[in-house]
This record gives C-alpha cells, structure tokens and sequence, in this order.
C-alpha cells in the first residue's frame, strides 16, 4: 500500500465543532424576518375521491394568509425518475384523489404555528370513499380497486434480470430448495423530520433552506413544478439531520412552504411533527420474495429464480430502483451459471416505499443468506466453504451486469472464520450467525436525466495557500466533506485544515446527483482528486522553473513541500510556490476543475464493497427473547479513506441494520400505520447495542480515488441475515419474515414444539 | 391565557421571560431566547434531543414548562464551551466520531454531562443506561460510549 500522507490518518470531521458545540444550523433551527408557518391537512383515508374543499371559514381566521390545494398548483405529477413519464405519478398536494392516508391535500400558512393548526380544523373536505388495498397479493387480483388509471392490475414497475439458461441448469442441480419470505418496511427516523424554509422574492427568486440528501434534485424537481428557471431556484442545506435514502426526493415540506411562499411574498416554514415524518414521508420497501435455488451435491451453485412482489404504496419514488437493485444483489456476491430475477412493483393505498440505506439490498440478502444456510446444513457443507466456493473474486463479470475489479470477499471470509473458530465451544444458550454482502459504489443509470455530469468539484488556491474546495456533494452526517476535504488533501499535498469545503448550495456549488447509492466517495471523490489535480500541475509549472528538475513527472506537492520525487531532499514551500503562481498567472486564483460521469461499467455501478459479517447472540430459550452480543466485520471498500468515518458508518449500520432485523416494524390497519411515534416504533438504544469489531481488509479499486469504494450503504445489508442465521442455529427456526420480533420467534418456538 | 413573568438563568445569563404558562421549556430556550443548539426530534418525550441540565439534572426540555423552570440554572449545549475553550465530552467526542448528523449531539452530550456529574467514574453499563433516553440514528452509540469512557477515565482534563 502506497505511504499516504493524510488519507486514512485520525482525522477530525471537518463540521465537528459546528456540530459539538451546537453552532451548527439545520433547517429546523433557520428563522427569516417576517417568516410564515405553514402546515399539512392530510388525507385521513387511504383511498377517497375529493369532491369538494371549503377553505372558506379557515380563510376568515385572523392570521391566516394563504390557503393552498392541488387545484392551485400547476398540477404537474412529479418524480424522481423523469426520463419516463410513467413513473413520474405524485403531485404531491393532492389533485381529485387521496392514495393513501397522510397524503397531503390542503396547506395553509399563517402568522403563527397554532393558527395554521387551528386553520386546519376549519377546512372541510368532502371525499368519496373507495374500496381500498394494502397488500401486493391482493392488489394484483383481477377486479381490486384501480389505484392509478393506466396501471392493469395495479402492477406500476416490472423488472426482469437473466443470464444463462435457469431451466437448463436447473436440471444439473442435486438439490433444490424453493422459500417464501415476506419482508417488513422499516421507517428511516432521521432525528431532523423533513423541513423547509422557502422565500420567494419580487425578482421572481425562490431560495429554500431544507433538510436534504441533493440539494441539485430538490432544485431542479421544484423548478419543474413551480414553473421556474432550474437557476432561479437556489436550494440550501448547509447541515443535513440524517437522510438515510429518505431526503433526496421532492418532499411536501419543500413544495408546500415553496408555493405558499410564492402565494405570500413571506418565507414560510414548514416542519413535519415526527407522526407526519412517519405517516407521510416514505420507507423501506417491503417485499414478498419466492427464491429457487439448485446446487450441486459438493455445495456448487448452479441456478436460481426468484420473483418478488413489493409493496409500492401510493406513488412511485425511488421504487423503481429498489426494484432493480433487489433483484441483483440478490444473486450478490456469488456465481451463479445462471439466473432469473422478475420483480413486480405494486401500488397499494399505503404510503409510498422507495429508498432506504442498502436500498432494496438487506431484504435480498436475507432471503438470499438464510436460504444458503439452510441449503449448507442440508448438504453437510460447512457455512464458510459453500460461501468462499461460489463467492465473486477479482475479474468475474457477471453477465451482462456487472463487471468486479477488486474483491476482497476471500480475506472477509478468511477473517470471519478465524473469529469464529476463536470463540470455540459457545454455550448451549449462545449461537452465532454469519453473512456475506456487498454493494455498489454509486449508481450508473441517468433516470433523473441529467445533462450534467454525475458529479463535479471546483478547486480554488488563494493567495496565502489556503484552498476552497467546491462540491455538489452532500454531507447528511456521513462525512462526506471531510472524506473529500482528506482527498483533495491528499492530490494536492496540502493538509486537511488548509481546506474549507463549501457544500449543500446549489447557486455556489457545481451539480451533483448527491448523497445516495452510496455514491460520493468514489463519484464525488473522482471529481475532486481531478480538481485537485487540475490546480497542482498549475503549480508545477512554477515548480518546476524552479527546481529544474530533469523530468517534470519527477515533482510532486505533498504536506506543503513541493519535492523533486528522485531527490526528496529538494523541496520548495508550497505556499511561497503558490503566491508566485498567483503572480504569474495576473492575479488570478488558481483554480481547479474536476468531474465524473461513470461510463461503461455495466448495469449498476463502477465498483463494489465486499463483506461477512458475524453475529453472537444470547437467547432465552423460553421466551424466544434474543440478546445481541458481538457484531463482527471484515469489510472491504478498497482503501479506507476516512478513517473515523468508516468506522462511524460501520457502527451505525449495525444499529439501523439490527433494528429492520428485530425491532423495527411498521404494522398497517386498513393502511393506517399503528405505531407513528418514537415510544410505539422501537429503534436501538444504547442499553441494546452489541459489542462492534471491524477488521478492515484493503484492496486497491482502480476505479476509485485513490483506490476507494463505498463504506456507506453495503454494512446496512448483512446484519438481518446474519441474525436470522444465529437465531437458526439457536432454535433450528427458519425465520421467513422480518422483522423477526420476539413474538414472531415466540410463535415459531411454539410451532415447532407442537410439531 | 394570562401571560407569566418568570426568570431563567441560562448559561450563566439572565433572561426575564413574559411568555404563556403553556410555553415548553424548549420553546423558551430556542424560539423566545434564541439558543438553537437545543433540538427537537419527537413529541413524546422519547429522543432526548432536547435533553438540557436544569440544576444539575438532565431534563428533556420538551416534556416540561417554562414556568417549571423558573427560578433555575439551566445548562444548555452553547454553555459547555468556555471562552473558546471546548468542554472535554466536546473535545473527546472529536476524537472519537461520536457524532455524525449532529441532530442529537448536543442532548447527547448534556445526558453525558449530567451523567458524569453524578457519577464520575461510571462502569460501561451505567453509561450505556445514562444514554438510554436519547436516540442516535447515525452512529450505533458506540463511538459515544467510548468517548464518554475516555472523559471518566481522565484522559480530556478541564482548562
């Protein structure tokens, strides 16, 4: 490995002391002069015709200045995939029907919070209730309630993976298992709820603070809506609190204080209560998965089919994605001779599923994982052995979708069993689960059609040395600015505080697709090596007039020397280089500029993470209560950049990852969610979070800076399925739905008994 | 409702505050005196977001008036810095990435706050409990823990 000077060191998060010391201001904290508060009258059904709305009475409420409906909006059905009008579905303020409940219909803004809440009573709203649908199995049937016009049995997106020949191959197999899993949704509970503050000027000028993952897509889908100029639109989001897949679409809290805003010529603030983040934001897809898998007698995979059914909810959103990247990484990380996945996105009247951490991966893996395992027990084949046989190693292409560099699925196992086989002989009351994953690097497809490129970054030298360094990506708390400020550091031999990042405002910053895919450490890290790059030979230029050396190629800047690379003893300042550079170039800054688009690399991304992860578990017996002890991971995502941020995203994957596997669950009568608050909806706390161990495996992805791949999204997809595997093990449950609740293994436990 | 006159001392300042006897305590501090480093992430008094010190106990200030306070110290996350000089939970919690969003941080770090203050050298367990009431969605508490454990032990002394 190359002797890096900056990258993966202990190196602060660039935002911490805004962050530590509470000076850091999120949309939730941003108040304007003359601001307005808005709020959300929501749909109390989940599937009614709106007849008729009289605002008149709420009109009257001293205080109240705007009233807005669907009727006074342009009525453009929007959506994040734009480059097809099929799946651009949702309004957003409601236009003659509701689809779910929480949908919203009327938004009001008023001089104070209570007045717009008391506003909301005064609304009457007639509807024309409609026969209703929840679930995919029964939306699908012929005769259930049309949810959107156009859609024949209510199915909104199919997707279809294959290569090889599944029947042909089917018929080498010595065993064959077929499986039935249904998977839950899981609620994102950023601790920031969605929120907005919009100002809409005379000029024609709409400004708008949010909580977002893309800024770039918030300007631009609210520009589309509004009728505006994508220019005159700025989108501002300086500190992000949590996205987690949930903030990078057109949120009601952007359009609703944006179209007040314009209605009043105020900013108008609009924040969800935590029961509108839960009831009306989006979630984890769920899924109903029906997988058949073949494998030799020796353990060799030979051929799988799988079919999924997701619940889709009302509207279309990231769904689509969801649907292709569940389907794919449901083959991840193994070869497969041959494969065929069709998955069917269905609408039902219950709030929209779309992107969440691991985005359609976790509930693939599991299904996948478990099955694997039960697979193994059944053959006798050893957990490791059937995995490190059929798992992806550098140079697989895997057909017509994907093509793997670097892979360091091997060592993960390698180290994982190591671990295991240290613990020995567990306690009767003790087992431990494993499972392998993996994830992509940032997403290749251009569904948003942008003409810009995936991800850009400006490099700006002043005078004195110091650097601003401009990008389109977003930090939401990952640490993306600092992951970037590291590298930037790093290509242009300068130290981390020498760097300001200026980040979430897309009238300074250069387009970028955002935080989402797990994306900008490869994508956004390409964009500013490049910049960083572009503004270092501008320097060596003067460097080299003054060192002279024999070969321009022999000089480099690295900690604020510029050195001649074969005589490491001559150096020059960095900053006394740049003032002359400065000079010489008639005042100017020296600027940088950096971009990336990914460009024939298959179907999904550039590049993938590998991983196993294992977990211990405690388990009573009786109750069928479990305990999570340890989480250990060996975890490759190519060279560690950030260190502390790696290390933070690996941590809190397994809290968000553990919960959508045991604790988290987002139960529906006649579409209305059960549980939309923090005491009803349990996520991990503290007291429950097991012990947390990385092993880092370092490979080198050429197409990553400076080797890098994602760190972010992949650690959500294991920790379930190795779950499932240790509860296995402990009882010889096969768990087929998450999340796998007490009750839900109390009722297994007591089956099983009585069989 | 009749307005209340009532007197809140924050970080160290003074406040004299006419407000609604229904005014939260988060309310008073953020919205009427303008400290937003205190947040708010639920309704129901279950994500400590809020968490402040109001004479040497953690409260979540959106569970309680302003009129409960009055009269009171009330310790928030702006007062933990002195003079530019970071509190040692501030400067650990640096160290150890024991933040990543920030939304919880500064309840966060008054639960840990109040925690030591009562119980200077805590075992593992009791830090784990000391925390219980405030959710973090990012970091999986760990990084927390270890940064809350690094404090106890002395290795971040004051000044």
């Amino acid at each position: 490995m190359k002797n890096y000077v900056v990258i993966n060191t202990h190196i602060h998060n660039i935002d911490g002391i805004a962050k530590v010391t509470g000076r850091a201001q999120y949309t939730f904290d941003i108040t304007l002069p003359n601001m307005l508060y808005g709020k959300i009258l929501r749909s109390p059904h989940p599937h009614a015709r709106i007849i008729d709305i009289d605002v008149s009475k709420a009109e009257r409420l001293p205080g109240v200045k705007a009233i807005v409906t669907g009727k006074d909006t342009l009525g453009i059905k929007q959506g994040i995939w734009r480059r097809y009008k099929e799946l651009c579905d949702e309004p957003i303020l409601a236009i003659e029907k509701v689809r779910y409940i929480g949908e919203p219909v009327v938004a009001v803004a008023a001089t104070r919070e209570e007045i717009a809440e008391e506003a909301l009573d005064l609304i009457e709203v007639k509807y024309e209730v409609l026969p209703a649908v929840f679930e995919p199995p029964e939306a699908i049937k012929k005769g259930a309630p049309v949810i959107h016009e156009g859609f024949e049995r209510n199915i909104n997106v199919t997707r279809h993976i294959e290569w090889g020949d599944v029947d042909e191959a089917m018929k080498e197999a010595d065993y064959i298992r077929e499986d039935w899993f249904r998977i839950d949704g899981q609620h994102h509970v950023c601790m920031e709820t969605r929120c907005a503050v919009s100002s809409y000027t005379p000029d024609g000028k709409l400004l708008v603070y949010t909580s977002t993952q893309a800024p770039y897509y918030i300007q631009v889908l609210l520009a589309w809506v509004l009728g505006l100029k994508e220019s005159d639109v700025r989108v501002i989001s300086k500190y992000t609190g949590g996205g987690f897949g949930g903030k990078f679409e057109l949120d009601a809290a952007q359009f609703v204080s944006a179209i007040l805003s314009m209605k009043t010529y105020r900013p108008v603030k609009v924040v969800f209560s935590r029961e509108e983040d839960f009831i009306a934001s989006k979630r984890r897809t769920p899924m109903y998965y029906y997988t058949r898998t073949g494998v030799k007698k020796d353990g060799t995979f030979v051929a799988r089919e799988t079919r999924v059914l997701t619940n889709g909810g009302a509207y279309t959103g990231m769904g689509a994605t969801a649907l292709y990247l569940t389907g794919f990484f449901h083959s991840f990380p193994y070869k497969w001779k041959a494969y065929r996945y069709d998955g069917f996105r269905v609408y039902t009247n219950t709030m929209p599923s779309s992107a969440m951490r691991g985005f359609g991966a976790p509930q693939a893996t599991f299904c996948s994982e478990l099955q694997i395992e039960w697979i193994a027990k059944e053959l006798g084949i050893d957990p490791f052995e059937i995995r490190r046989k059929n798992g992806h190693t550098p140079g697989y292409e895997v057909p017509g979708q994907a093509y793997i560099q670097s892979c360091g699925l091997r060592e993960c196992l390698d180290e994982i069993e190591k671990w295991v086989k240290s613990k020995g002989e567990l306690p009767p009351n003790r087992a431990i689960g494993i499972s392998c994953y993996g994830f992509m690097s940032g997403g290749i497809f251009n569904w948003f059609d942008t003409p810009y490129s995936f991800s850009s970054a400006v490099v700006q030298i002043n005078y004195d040395g110091k650097v601003d360094l401009f990008v389109g990506a977003q930090d939401i708390g990952q640490g993306s600015n600092t992951t970037l400020a590291i590298i930037c550091a790093e290509e242009l031999g300068v130290r981390v505080e020498d760097i300001r990042v200026h980040s979430g405002d897309t009238a300074v910053c250069p387009p970028d697709l955002g935080a989402w895919g797990s994306r900008q450490t490869l994508m956004a890290g390409n964009a500013v090596k490049m910049a960083a790059a572009d503004a270092k030979r501008q320097l060596l230029e003067i460097g080299a007039a003054k060192m002279r050396p024999n070969i321009v190629y022999d000089l480099d800047i690295r900690d604020r020397k510029l050195i001649n690379l074969s005589r490491p003893e001559r150096w020059v300042d960095y900053f006394e280089v740049v003032k002359d550079a400065l000079r010489g170039k008639e005042g100017q800054k020296i600027i940088g500029r950096g971009f990336y688009t990914p460009h024939r690399k298959g179907m999904i991304s550039p590049a993938y993470s590998y991983g196993v992860q294992a977990v211990e578990i405690e388990v009573d017996r009786e109750t069928g209560k479990i305990k999570i002890l340890n989480c250990v991971t060996a975890h490759d995502c190519g060279q560690p950049i950030n260190k502390l941020g790696v290390l933070g995203q690996l941590e809190g994957a397994v809290a968000m990852a553990a919960g959508f596997g045991y604790l988290e669950y987002m139960p529906f009568e006649e579409g209305k969610l059960m549980n939309p608050n923090l005491v009803d909806y349990k996520v991990m706390r503290s007291t429950e979070m097991p012990e947390t161990e990385v092993i880092e495996i370092e490979t080198y992805e050429p197409e990553g800076p400076f080797g890098a791949k994602e760190a972010g999204e992949g650690l959500t997809n294991p920790t379930a399925a190795a779950l499932g595997n240790a509860i296995f093990h402990a009882f010889g449950l096969q768990m087929k739905e998450v999340p796998m609740t007490p009750e839900r293994i109390w009722r297994a436990l007591r089956e099983k008994k009585e069989k | 409702m009749e307005k209340r006159l009532i007197h809140l001392n924050v970080n160290g300042e003074d406040y004299e505050l006419y407000i609604n006897p229904k005014t939260l305590l988060v309310e008073a501090i953020r919205d009427i005196i303008g400290l937003t480093g205190t947040k708010r992430g639920c309704e129901s008094g279950s994500c400590g977001a809020c968490t402040v010190i109001v004479d040497g106990m953690s409260v979540k200030s959106c569970s309680v008036l302003a009129v409960q306070a009055d009269g009171k110290k009330i310790l928030t996350v702006e007062g933990l810095e002195q003079n530019g000089k970071l509190h040692p939970l501030q400067r650990a919690f640096l160290d150890y990435g024991s933040f990543q969003c920030g939304f919880c941080t500064p309840g966060m770090l008054m639960s840990a706050k109040a925690l030591l203050d009562e119980n200077p050298n805590p075992t593992k367990e009791e830090i784990k409990e000391g925390i219980d009431g405030n959710i973090c969605r990012c970091t999986g508490y760990n990084s927390i823990i270890r940064a809350i454990e690094a404090v106890a032990k002395g290795q971040y002394k004051e000044g």
